[in-house]
């Protein structure tokens, strides 16, 4: 049931290309613009980048989350997968999955990519990368919470926005503490640690949260 | 099989029907009727349990469908009027994910053979957005040659098919009800199911006095 929804939906995501790029084109052009606008001052870019580079993540997974159910909402399907035998659970967790890998798994691997413009040292790409691979999940499953609760409103894309971003902030800040103390020379196990807390905590209860958000939007 | 006790349905302030009663026993074929904005989508999503009603319950063989939950779901094969066809699947890849996703798995061969038997023999690996309406209805429709489950809920699903498919879904439904099954349609068009036993409910003459006016064996 679960390897069905993610199938569909990544059989889905690559019969529709543009969007998914449309996200990874975003990250990459809000990143890319700070250093243009604040020109090669090297110690200013570096104490930046952590912050910038997780705020456009956070900003990029805003613009794929509204399309998590949408489209299913639109043509009935969902309706389908809230009578399925199985529990709303997994249909939940799968789509979330699905959303993950199509949507942030691209931005994950091209954020060392784009970190080099900071002037980032090797090692603090690779912790960059990693609280983006801790973190994402969260934001994927946070999100979802969002995307059930404004489902089939209008100027829902905003609303979300209003919702969820509130709710991204702890792991904006372990995320972004993460890379800093990289930056700094120190460790960043602690924020990293933090990070992997907030992800299994959401794991737990997002999509348990987004199955009770879909039944009161389907009614 | 089917039971509808004190059913109330209160959508937007107003009441589409209260206290609604009756018994549906196996191989029946119930069709409800009624004017636009009558609440026969809103009955028959209540039967399904994706609205849940205002008071009353739906019992199931003797027990409320909310305390079956995913029990229930194996026995109930729903198709609503948005009938849950993505435009970028074929119209196989969009079968086989339907039933997959009712947890019923479906080989390339027999979900071929269910979409020839439903008149789109040739169309299989079509995406969905280059079928017209109804052969876009008649993909949804497919979902009924395979599915086992015994009560078929079925919302204006004869819309924009043309007589032949018609026809189809008449057989469907007799060869269902023969088998034990229950089917509760909402539909304008008149079906002439011959197997079974035949209910009508007529929804919305005056709120609270709905119920099945007509039944012959």
């Amino acid at each position: 049931m679960f390897r069905w929804i993610v199938t569909r939906d990544l059989m889905l995501a690559w019969r529709r290309r543009a969007d998914v790029l449309s996200t990874l084109f975003f990250f990459v052009i809000v990143v890319s613009l700070f250093p243009l606008g604040i020109g090669p001052e090297t110690q200013l870019l570096r104490s930046i980048a952590p912050g910038v580079v997780w705020v456009a993540a956070l900003l990029a997974s805003m613009l794929s989350l509204g399309r998590v159910f949408e489209n299913d909402y639109a043509d009935g399907t969902l309706e389908q997968m809230l009578l399925t035998p199985q529990p709303l659970y997994l249909v939940v967790l799968g789509k979330v999955v699905a959303q993950w890998l199509v949507s942030e798994v691209p931005l994950v691997l091209i954020a060392p990519l784009i970190g080099v413009q900071f002037g980032l040292a090797s090692d603090t790409l690779f912790i960059l990368f990693i609280s983006l691979l801790m973190g994402t999940p969260v934001l994927s499953l946070i999100g979802s919470i969002g995307a059930a609760l404004t489902l089939g409103l209008r100027g829902g894309g905003v609303l979300i926005a209003l919702l969820i971003l509130p709710l991204y902030i702890p792991v904006l800040i372990f995320g972004a503490g993460a890379v800093d103390a990289s930056i700094m020379g120190a460790d960043p196990q602690a924020n990293l640690l933090l990070l992997a807390a907030v992800s299994v905590l959401s794991m737990v209860f997002a999509p348990w949260a987004t199955s009770a958000a879909l039944r009161i939007s389907l009614e | 099989m089917l039971e509808v006790i004190n059913l109330a349905c209160i959508r937007g302030g107003r009441t589409l029907f209260g206290d609604l009663n009756f018994s549906i026993p196996a191989g029946t074929f119930v069709q409800v009727t009624g004017g636009n904005g009558t609440g026969k989508t809103s009955l028959l999503r209540t039967l399904c349990g994706l609205l849940p009603p205002e008071r009353g319950e739906v019992r199931w063989q003797g027990t409320d469908i909310r305390k079956l939950g995913e029990d229930f779901a194996t026995s109930l094969t729903y198709l609503g009027h948005r009938n849950g066809i993505k435009e970028e699947l074929t119209a196989l890849e969009n079968l086989r994910v339907s039933c997959g996703l009712a947890g019923s798995k479906l080989t390339r061969d027999q979900a071929k053979d269910a979409l020839t038997k439903i008149g789109l023999a040739g169309k299989e690996d079509l995406p969905a957005r280059f079928l017209s309406e109804g052969q876009r209805r008649r993909a949804a429709l497919a979902r009924l040659v395979t599915s086992d489950a015994t009560l078929w809920v079925l919302d204006e699903v004869l819309a924009s098919l043309d007589t032949a498919a018609v026809g189809f879904v008449n057989s469907l439904l007799e060869k269902h009800l023969s088998n034990g099954g229950i089917a509760v349609v909402a539909t304008h068009q008149e079906l002439n199911v011959s197997a079974g036993s035949f209910q009508r409910l007529q929804l919305g003459e005056v709120a609270g006095s709905a119920g099945p006016i007509e039944s012959h064996s």
